[in-house]
């Protein structure tokens, strides 16, 4: 048994997104941090003192420890953002500032 | 604006929709706003519709109650009575003499603002969950019991493929029927409550053969699943280096202290943990409300001692969706009278107060029950991260009560930054408190959510923002 199988869901066609350039396969109504659970990743933010890894904590948008950079936008909580075909989400490092692309665009 | 009275409410959980249904139906036009997609909460999270589940109820309790929910949100959002602003994050309740601005950011970008005028509003705005930091909670795969569940059911995703389930209270017990269900296989139900604590509040608890009842049937759900349940256990560690590969559990005396030896290793990749539940009073506490403890006070109508303001659900205390229902129907009740202008007669709701009654004293002896174990604060190593936004340890933060004198949150925040990142305190106030032996306290943050400067600035002054 899985999930899908449980509610017996019939999601919309899969598409692809990328993380740290790897394609990830999603599904239309998967959050960023479903479809990245989904594909077995579980870090995806290194935090600004220690640099250690962290994923999603309350998965409700209480914690921000799920913090993630999609389409160079940093700071982006990823288990309430949508996951869009095309999307490029990135390792967030430190504050998000530093990572290549900004925070601001 | 038409001239009908105006009620919004602030969540769209049990006590939220219960609160609008009852308001609307008697000629209050309602503005239900929410952070989700849908309504339902937590509690009646739903998958997102794009999943195409086509039988989400397999992931669900008390669906019939649900139904009726959404078939009455649907019919009053029909009629124009409800109008159910989806994705809208509330950060602001304002009062302004006779009428309430409320304050939202639009969508998962939260970049945009938005405002809504009412009369008057119900705040419905729910509750967290408490984890109490130990070594290791920071890894990857360790999420919140809750957390474990809200992306089940709303996103119809695992964790991992072995779970151990820990912590204390009744929320684990739905958290690891429903993932053993789903196809995780659950290592181990931790629960640091004792059998004898329960038995000890037995009278209170049989007083709710239903109560009871559910219980029988989560043991049997966990039997059925093969969960090996570790009662008077409390998990020690997380192990692991980039992500969690294991976790130690260790056995409680009667008073809640480790005993010697008892630790042992349960290999696993997702460890969801919880401690039992908070309340979300931000909004109430930026109002003004008074607050009774962690909880927001109302009175027998659901008023908070600010006028034109209702509070219903696990805002005004952790009780679970029955209570939230009742006391969300009592809201949009007696909001519905003083909006027409009349005094309700309690005895219009007589039914739904005697629920709200029983469960109160139901919850009031399950938080005795799952309190979390003694001493579980100088457990906590010195180096253990206890605020996850500012990686602040727990030595730091006993050297601010000891060594520097904090003897509340705020001094203790500033002095440590334990508090000051992203989440605001929410995670780690609990923990600070008890390592600090200063009073768990109310937040009051102005806003309840970080807010762009961008929206800050271009806050209307004037009606042409109105809904």
């Amino acid at each position: 048994m899985n999930p899908h199988e449980l509610a017996r869901a019939r999601p919309g066609e899969a598409f692809t997104a990328t993380f740290d350039g790897r394609p990830v396969t999603a599904l239309p109504g998967q959050t960023v941090a479903a479809a990245l659970w989904a594909a077995g990743v579980r870090a995806w933010r290194s935090t600004r003192g220690t640099g250690r890894p962290r994923g999603v904590f309350c998965g409700i948008g209480v914690c921000f420890d799920c913090l993630v950079t999609v389409n160079g936008k940093a700071d982006q909580r990823a288990c309430l953002v949508p996951v869009r075909p095309g999307d490029e989400i990135r390792t967030q490092e430190g504050t998000g500032r530093d990572d290549g692309r900004g925070a601001g665009r | 604006m038409t001239g009908r009275a105006h009620l919004a409410v602030v969540g769209a959980g049990p006590a939220g929709l219960a609160g609008a249904l009852s308001a609307a139906a008697r000629g209050v036009r309602v503005t239900l706003i929410d952070a989700a997609g849908q309504a339902g909460g937590q509690f009646y999270r739903q998958p997102a519709p794009a999943l195409g589940a086509r039988r989400p109820e397999a992931l669900h309790h008390q669906w019939r109650t649900w139904r009726r929910l959404a078939d009455g949100l649907a019919r009053h959002i029909a009629a124009g009575r409800i109008t159910h602003l989806t994705d809208h994050h509330v950060w602001c309740v304002q009062r302004e003499s006779d009428s309430f601005t409320v304050h939202a950011l639009l969508g998962p970008a939260q970049e945009q603002g938005v405002t809504v005028r009412a009369d008057a509003v119900l705040l419905a705005t729910g509750g967290y969950e408490r984890v109490l930091p130990f070594p290791g909670w920071t890894l990857p795969g360790v999420v919140t019991a809750g957390g474990a569940q809200a992306m089940l059911k709303g996103a119809l995703v695992l964790p991992g493929r072995t779970a151990v389930v820990a912590g204390t209270g009744p929320l684990l017990l739905p958290v690891a029927t429903g993932l053993a269900a789903a196809g995780t296989r659950v290592a181990a139900l931790v629960e640091s409550a004792g059998p004898t604590a329960v038995l000890r509040r037995a009278p209170d608890l049989a007083a709710h053969p239903a109560k009871l009842a559910e219980g029988a049937w989560y043991a049997a759900l966990l039997l059925r699943h093969g969960v090996r349940t570790l009662s008077r256990h409390t998990v020690l560690e997380a192990h692991g280096t980039d992500r969690l590969t294991a976790v130690t559990v260790a056995a409680l005396d009667r008073t809640g202290r480790i005993r010697p030896g008892s630790g042992r290793r349960i290999s696993c990749d997702t460890l969801a943990v919880g401690h039992g539940m908070l309340p979300h009073t931000d909004l109430a506490e930026a109002l003004g409300c008074t607050l009774a403890g962690t909880d927001v006070r109302v009175d027998g109508e659901q008023r908070t001692d600010v006028r034109g303001v209702w509070a219903a659900g696990e805002t005004t205390g952790i009780g679970g969706a029955a209570l939230a229902l009742a006391e969300g129907h009592i809201a949009g009740r007696s909001a519905a009278a003083r909006l027409h202008g009349t005094v309700p007669d309690p005895r219009a709701w007589a039914a739904a107060a005697r629920v709200r009654t029983r469960l109160r004293a139901f919850f009031a002896a399950l938080e005795t029950v799952y309190a979390p174990p003694a001493g579980w604060a100088e457990r906590i190593p010195d180096d253990t991260v206890v605020c996850r936004c500012e990686e602040v340890t727990a030595g730091p933060v006993r050297t601010a009560a000891r060594s520097l004198g904090a003897t509340d949150l705020r001094t203790a925040k500033l002095l440590t930054r334990a508090g000051m990142g992203w989440c605001q305190g929410r995670m780690c106030a609990p923990a600070v408190a008890a390592l600090t032996g200063c009073p768990l306290t109310a937040g009051r943050r102005p806003f309840a959510r970080p807010v762009p400067l961008g929206v800050l600035a271009n806050l209307p002054d004037d009606d042409t923002a109105e809904q």
